[in-house]
């Protein structure tokens, strides 16, 4: 196949050079991530909606969810937004090794974060909560597991980049790909951060 | 697609075989994957329109059983507009040509843009696969009505979001790649009109997509686990779906018009020999229409009991999109005025455009105004009004981006004199069918339903008389299209004399477009000033 040879290398062609080939990453994740705030913003807008329409079904329904396993889960992510931002601090710095321990971290505090929701979930679903019960439990079924679903995708990114961290792939002046999954899992952070007092805080 | 041979070079579709088409990164060839994809879909619809309008043909008479026949009008309607019209120009066109207008190499990332095509094929056969049980609830999909009906709502939600992503990421590689691979030289006022109007169509895209994904995840929530955010039964709101569905699908409206804006005003000054009128007010009129229409929603729910004032407020904004559009219009016109026009045949099928675009405009004024919505709404009227845009407007757009731009995708020319045969029968055959239906609506056959008054049978009889000859039209047309990719004359580089980049490059272009990147020292409509280049 006569593309190959640029295949291999990940089309390079295309860009003038890597500084244009950065800058177009950097604006290609902001761009996404409108996208990603326009998705969560349709749930957002349906949890206004009915929270005034159904005020007192809201504040029922909250005074079911743990506070503790929230605020617990709002710790880990704020932990491994900080483990993310390091292991980007470290590969610009050239620090290889750095760069494996603080993504691992960061890829561990996701695994803690999902285990933490896994109990909170199953815990819900004894007492008979489910995402069918009412208004309130479906969009807080929705936009957690949503979110969730994020943070399983920000998982696989970071492992992604972790093995190719093993590779060798990166260093002091290519560390893009690092730079750009760093400012996914930030926006996934963000998201809970909003989820959070949403939901656990105010009744 | 076929191949100059005789020692020409067959340039990008040099390698042969499967793999070569399944795993390209070259835009070129993604282009086309799309360009084969939708256009199978077209004349699949095609074929579900023609089957509405023999059952139209005889009321009364069980050619097919009305649950069929809501089965079949959905099936037109959303195959048409989400895997043809939708996706069609954008990500047919636009994959082959935005980067060869600009003079880039490829798209930005061209690994991400192959993704989106199997992403989108994907979303293709989820929806395929959720036809075992067919849908009959129109394209529009409204609750609470889809949330009960037998038809597999969910699977088919999750098809039509993964359409969605893969739009989604089309648009936003075009966004990055006019943003950052524009060749020396070519500032924003030097590009050419097709890449603002897709520029314009990839913002719309990018913003309006993410809620309709998200619109559709409810709806299938609502299936799966009967919640209610739309059902009034159990506290949910149904006209909050359609806020929803309507806030993605009218500026989408002008996903499917802006690109194909933007081929007319290529096509235009090309044949005219003269400078394009108004570049300028184009231009940033494609960008008002793609701001001006996320605000105007609401006048698809005149009556389905919005607040008066919120229907005030949205009838005196969609009055406000006409006025770009007309700017457009007139500056095409007056493009034309006293240029030295020649009518081969992307330039039938672009003045097709403009006058078919007229009449669906200016009844699309009817519909923005309250008082006649209420009169006409839900009846043939629409069915005209938007088949004189979107046929009338974006499928005459695509063909004539399509006989435009043959010769560069495929390196062959197509048949001029089978062009115009095709073109005519076509222009007929449109007319006859949805001019009538106007009238029909105005009188009151109600749009969906398969029976109706004997009083209406006499047009519907004509209409859709005139849905075989437009039939017809296309199968000359696509015939015309085979014929060409195997058995055309080879096509020169340049053979309209255009002055865009794309013709400075062979016919069809090299793997990687140029074979040095070309370097912009002036905008690309100066007819009067410059030679155009290439052999020709
Ligand atoms: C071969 C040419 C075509 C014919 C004969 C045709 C015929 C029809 C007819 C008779 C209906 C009305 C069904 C009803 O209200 O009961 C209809 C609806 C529709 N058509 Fe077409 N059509 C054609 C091409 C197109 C094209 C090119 C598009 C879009 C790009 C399109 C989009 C639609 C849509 C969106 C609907 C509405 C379906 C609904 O109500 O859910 N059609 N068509
Ligand atoms: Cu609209």
């Amino acid at each position: 196949m006569a593309h190959s040879a640029a295949e291999s290398a990940g089309h390079p062609s295309v860009h003038a050079s890597p500084a244009v080939a950065y800058e177009a990453a950097k604006l290609g994740i902001w761009a996404f991530l409108a996208t990603e705030v326009l998705l969560f913003g349709g749930l957002f807008t349906t949890y206004i909606v009915f929270r005034l329409k159904f005020p007192e079904m809201f504040h029922r329904d909250y005074l079911h969810l743990d506070r503790v396993l929230g605020a617990a889960n709002t710790v880990v992510l704020i932990a491994s937004s900080l483990t993310v931002a390091l292991a980007i601090a470290s590969i610009r710095k050239g620090e290889q090794r750095l760069l494996k321990l603080f993504l691992s971290l960061t890829i561990f505090l996701a695994g803690v974060f999902l285990v933490i929701k896994y109990f909170e979930w199953t815990e819900k679903f004894a007492h008979g909560l489910f995402p069918g019960t009412d208004i309130f439990f479906s969009l807080y079924f929705m936009m957690t597991g949503l979110h969730g679903l994020h943070v399983a995708g920000g998982i696989a990114v970071l492992g992604a980049m972790l093995f190719l961290a093993g590779r060798g792939r990166f260093s002091e002046s290519y560390n893009t790909p690092v730079e750009i999954s760093g400012l996914y899992w930030h926006f996934v952070d963000l998201v809970w951060i909003y989820l959070f007092p949403l939901f656990y805080l105010i009744g | 697609m076929a191949l100059p041979e005789n020692g020409r070079s067959r340039g990008y579709l040099a390698a042969r075989g499967f793999r070569s088409w399944a795993l390209t990164l070259d835009h070129k060839r993604i282009g086309a994957l799309y360009l084969y994809t939708t256009l199978f879909f077209f004349l699949l619809g095609g074929i579900f329109g023609l089957l509405i309008r023999i059952k139209l043909m005889y009321p009364g008479q069980a050619i097919f059983s009305n649950q069929t026949y809501n089965v079949l009008f959905t099936l037109h309607g959303s195959m048409m507009i989400f895997l043809f019209i939708i996706p069609g120009i954008p990500s047919g066109l636009g994959n082959f040509f935005i980067p060869l207008l600009i003079g880039a190499r490829d798209v930005a990332f061209p690994r991400l843009n192959l993704a989106s095509y199997w992403i989108f094929v994907a979303g293709i056969l989820v929806i395929l696969g959720s036809l075992i049980r067919p849908m009959d609830t129109g394209w529009t999909f409204y609750t609470p009505y889809s949330a009960k009906t037998g038809a597999n709502i969910a699977l088919l939600s999750f098809g039509i979001f993964l359409v969605g992503m893969s739009s989604i990421l089309t648009g936003l590689n075009f966004i990055v790649t006019v943003h950052k691979l524009r060749a020396p030289g070519m500032t924003w006022h030097r590009m050419p009109l097709f890449i603002w109007g897709m520029y314009a169509t990839s913002i719309i895209q990018v913003l309006a997509t993410p809620v309709v994904g998200i619109t559709f995840l409810l709806l299938a929530m609502e299936r799966v686990f009967g919640i209610g955010f739309f059902d009034p039964a159990k506290g949910g709101d149904p006209l909050l779906f359609q806020h929803f569905f309507w806030f993605y699908s009218h500026p989408v409206v002008y996903v499917m018009i802006l690109p194909a804006m933007g081929v007319i005003s290529e096509v235009i000054p090309v044949f005219s020999r003269k400078p394009i009128f108004g570049y300028k007010a184009i231009a940033y009129s494609s960008l008002a229409i793609a701001f001006i229409g996320f605000l105007v929603w609401g006048h698809h729910m005149f009556v389905s009991g919005m607040s008066k004032t919120a229907s005030i407020i949205f009838s005196f904004l969609t009055f406000f999109v006409a006025v770009p559009t007309s700017v457009k219009v007139f500056n095409w016109i007056a493009t034309m005025y006293k240029g030295s026009i020649t009518f081969e045949s992307p330039m039938l099928y672009a003045l097709t455009f403009i006058s078919l675009f007229i009449i669906g405009g200016l009844t699309g004024m009817f519909l923005g105004a309250l008082a006649t919505d209420v009169h006409v709404h839900d009846t043939y009227f629409i069915v005209a009004h938007f088949h004189y845009t979107m046929m009338g407007g974006t499928v005459m757009g695509l063909l004539a981006g399509l006989h435009y731009w043959w010769p560069k995708m495929t390196g062959r020319m197509l048949s001029e004199k089978t062009a115009r045969w095709g073109w005519l029968l076509t222009f007929i055959g449109f007319n006859l069918t949805f001019l009538v239906q106007f009238y029909l609506g105005f009188k009151g056959m109600p749009r969906r339903w398969a029976e109706y008054p004997p009083q209406y049978q006499t047009l519907n009889i004509v209409s859709t008389v005139g849905s075989w000859i437009l039939a017809g039209g296309i199968l000359v047309m696509f015939s015309n299209f085979i014929r060409g990719l195997f058995r055309g004359d080879p096509a020169p580089a340049n053979p309209w004399k255009g002055l865009t980049l794309e013709w400075q490059t062979s016919s069809p272009p090299p793997e990687e477009n140029f074979g040095t990147v070309p370097v912009v020292t002036d905008w690309p409509y100066g007819y009067v000033k410059r030679k155009p280049a290439g052999d020709g």
